[in-house]
């Protein structure tokens, strides 16, 4: 296995960018990534990236972005249609596979455009649920039901992930929702998709993030302390609801095994869970001690919601902690569908 | 990890619970199957352009036409999309063009298109490239019997009335021949081709 770190990390999270293309304002924080690191895009032995052409409203967007990366003469490079931790998973598949020792890797999301309740409905099934149209937030609150009436959660657990989200992302000159709240005052918001409270519900945001990975002696020439991946792995549930238990995550469980999240102590977590009740679920599935772990020191997905890149963040999050010093052994985690379905988890380490 | 993996089979196999055969209810057994099913899906966006297409369009609207200058190679793109695919870096210098150019290639279209019910074959698209602009641009070649229409004539854009403007690239109706002498293409190989030139 080669030692692959996390050396440059840059983000933009607002509720909505909208005088900007996509283009416009990924360039930035592209550039700014290598140039952190003293890199180009020549320097980089493969670059991906992840974003969804159902958020942009149009077919291939993510070619126009990919202006950004200087794609003229051709360079190796790939997309996926996922966050873009998955795309980060495949850049480090790529630095596995040898011969390169570099890869720039970035995720990003505009939901403002369109309704993201609506555009998420279209990941469903396409014969039986998607015609249905079923409010993405509105499934979630299934998934809730279930865990408040099954006695997974209380409603009180769940204000107090708000309540801790909101205190942390104050913090977080990226977070769009980080006014403090107490948990007796989110408890007294009314609900708006019973038994979902605004406090429970992801803050949408547009923006992205740009990442440089590199390898073995290059990421110590790059960055100081590199956040080092020590184990990667991403599993998925079933895309049916029906044949799934949403009172538990056993795909981010299994995640987190093949991991090695339990191999050592953890010093912070970045979990991306957009609702409360995904955020408790993951703590559960990954095995994590609210005690003796940080949890979304960042304020999380519940502070800022970029689709497609707030997987991704969790991962740069996570890493400048490392790079900060401000633990020596972190996890990040990244989903994608439905109540939890697709989980990545990723452990990071400090020298 | 291999501990955890199970035991290897035929991968070919389907699985047993997959490979048992299916039995309709005696209700549902003069059932004709379905074969299709018409599932409509829309989505409505509020598209914004962004920094420099907006430009552009506004520009348009006074009947101007704005490229972007790459700070890196010197070439200039239009319509602008705030980036240059060749320095992969931000475009540096707004740049406003003649709306005059040459066709740089084109086909003639001899059958209908369902939306543009307004474009009665033959016509032809060209790609034109515009005087100062370093890449082509798509338009009609009009107020000329397509099969006239060759590689390097020279064109002039026919706008819309001022009273219909917009901030529309619609505000173009086509391209048609100024009747200068055609532009001189001696290099082929350069068609089609975006090539780095000192700024």
């Amino acid at each position: 296995m080669i030692d692959v770190a996390v050396v440059a990390f840059t983000q933009r999270q607002e509720a909505a960018i909208s005088g900007e293309s996509e283009v416009e304002f990924m360039v930035p924080l592209m550039e700014q990534a290598k140039a952190s690191v003293g890199l180009t895009q020549s320097d980089m032995g493969f670059t991906c990236s992840g974003s969804s052409d159902f958020l942009a409203g149009q077919a291939f967007s993510f070619v126009m972005t990919i202006d950004g990366t200087g794609p003229v003469p051709p360079i190796s490079e790939s997309h996926v249609e996922q966050d873009g931790a998955w795309a980060l998973y495949e850049a480090w598949v790529k630095i596995q596979c040898g011969g390169i020792d570099t890869a720039f890797v970035y995720g990003y999301g505009k939901s403002s455009p369109g309704s993201l309740r609506d555009v998420l409905a279209t990941q469903m099934d396409p014969y039986y649920v998607c015609p249905l149209w079923p409010d993405s937030y509105a499934v979630e609150a299934l998934a809730a039901r279930l865990m408040l009436e099954g006695g997974h959660v209380s409603e009180r657990r769940l204000a107090e992930i708000a309540a801790r989200s909101r205190a942390s992302a104050a913090s977080n000159p990226h977070a769009v929702r980080s006014e403090p709240k107490s948990v007796d005052e989110i408890l007294a918001e009314e609900h708006v998709l019973d038994p979902l409270r605004p406090s429970d519900l992801p803050a949408e945001a547009d923006g992205g993030c740009a990442v440089v990975l590199a390898a073995g002696d290059r990421a110590r020439e790059l960055c100081e302390r590199p956040a080092w991946i020590r184990g990667m792995d991403h599993r998925g549930d079933a895309h049916t609801l029906g044949v799934r238990d949403l009172t538990s995550s056993m795909s981010a469980r299994l995640a987190a095994q093949h991991a090695g999240v339990a191999d050592d102590k953890v010093d912070l977590a970045e979990l991306y869970g957009p609702f409360t009740t995904s955020e408790h679920l993951l703590i559960e599935a990954l095995g994590l001690d609210e005690d003796g772990t940080a949890i979304n020191p960042s304020g999380g997905a519940l502070a800022a919601h970029t689709m497609m890149a707030s997987g991704l963040i969790r991962i740069g999050e996570a890493a400048s902690r490392i790079w900060r010093g401000d633990g020596d052994r972190a996890v990040a985690h990244a989903t994608s569908g439905p109540c939890l379905q697709q989980n990545l988890v990723c452990v990071l380490e400090g020298d | 990890m291999s501990a955890d993996r199970p035991e290897a089979r035929d991968p070919l196999a389907a699985p047993a619970a997959l490979s048992a055969p299916v039995t309709l209810p005696e209700a549902l057994a003069g059932a004709e199957p379905v074969e299709s099913v018409c599932t409509p899906i829309r989505m409505a966006y509020t598209y914004t352009p962004g920094r420099a297409l907006s430009r552009y369009l506004r520009a348009m609207a006074d009947k101007r036409i704005l490229g972007e200058r790459c700070g890196a190679t010197g070439q200039v793109f239009v319509p602008p999309r705030g980036v240059s695919p060749l320095a992969g870096a931000a475009t540096s210098e707004v740049v406003e063009l003649a709306d005059t150019g040459y066709v740089e290639s084109f086909n003639i279209t001899r059958v209908p298109i369902e939306r543009r019910p307004d474009l009665k074959p033959p016509y032809c698209s060209a790609w034109i490239v515009l005087d100062g602009a370093s890449v082509g641009f798509l338009g009609l070649v009009i107020n000329l019997a397509p099969e006239e229409v060759r590689i390097g004539m020279r064109v002039r854009a026919v706008w819309k009335p001022d009273e219909e403007l917009e901030t529309s690239a619609a505000n173009i109706l086509g391209w048609e021949p100024t009747g200068e002498p055609d532009e001189v293409i001696t290099d082929y190989e350069r068609i089609g081709r975006i090539e780095a030139s000192d700024p």
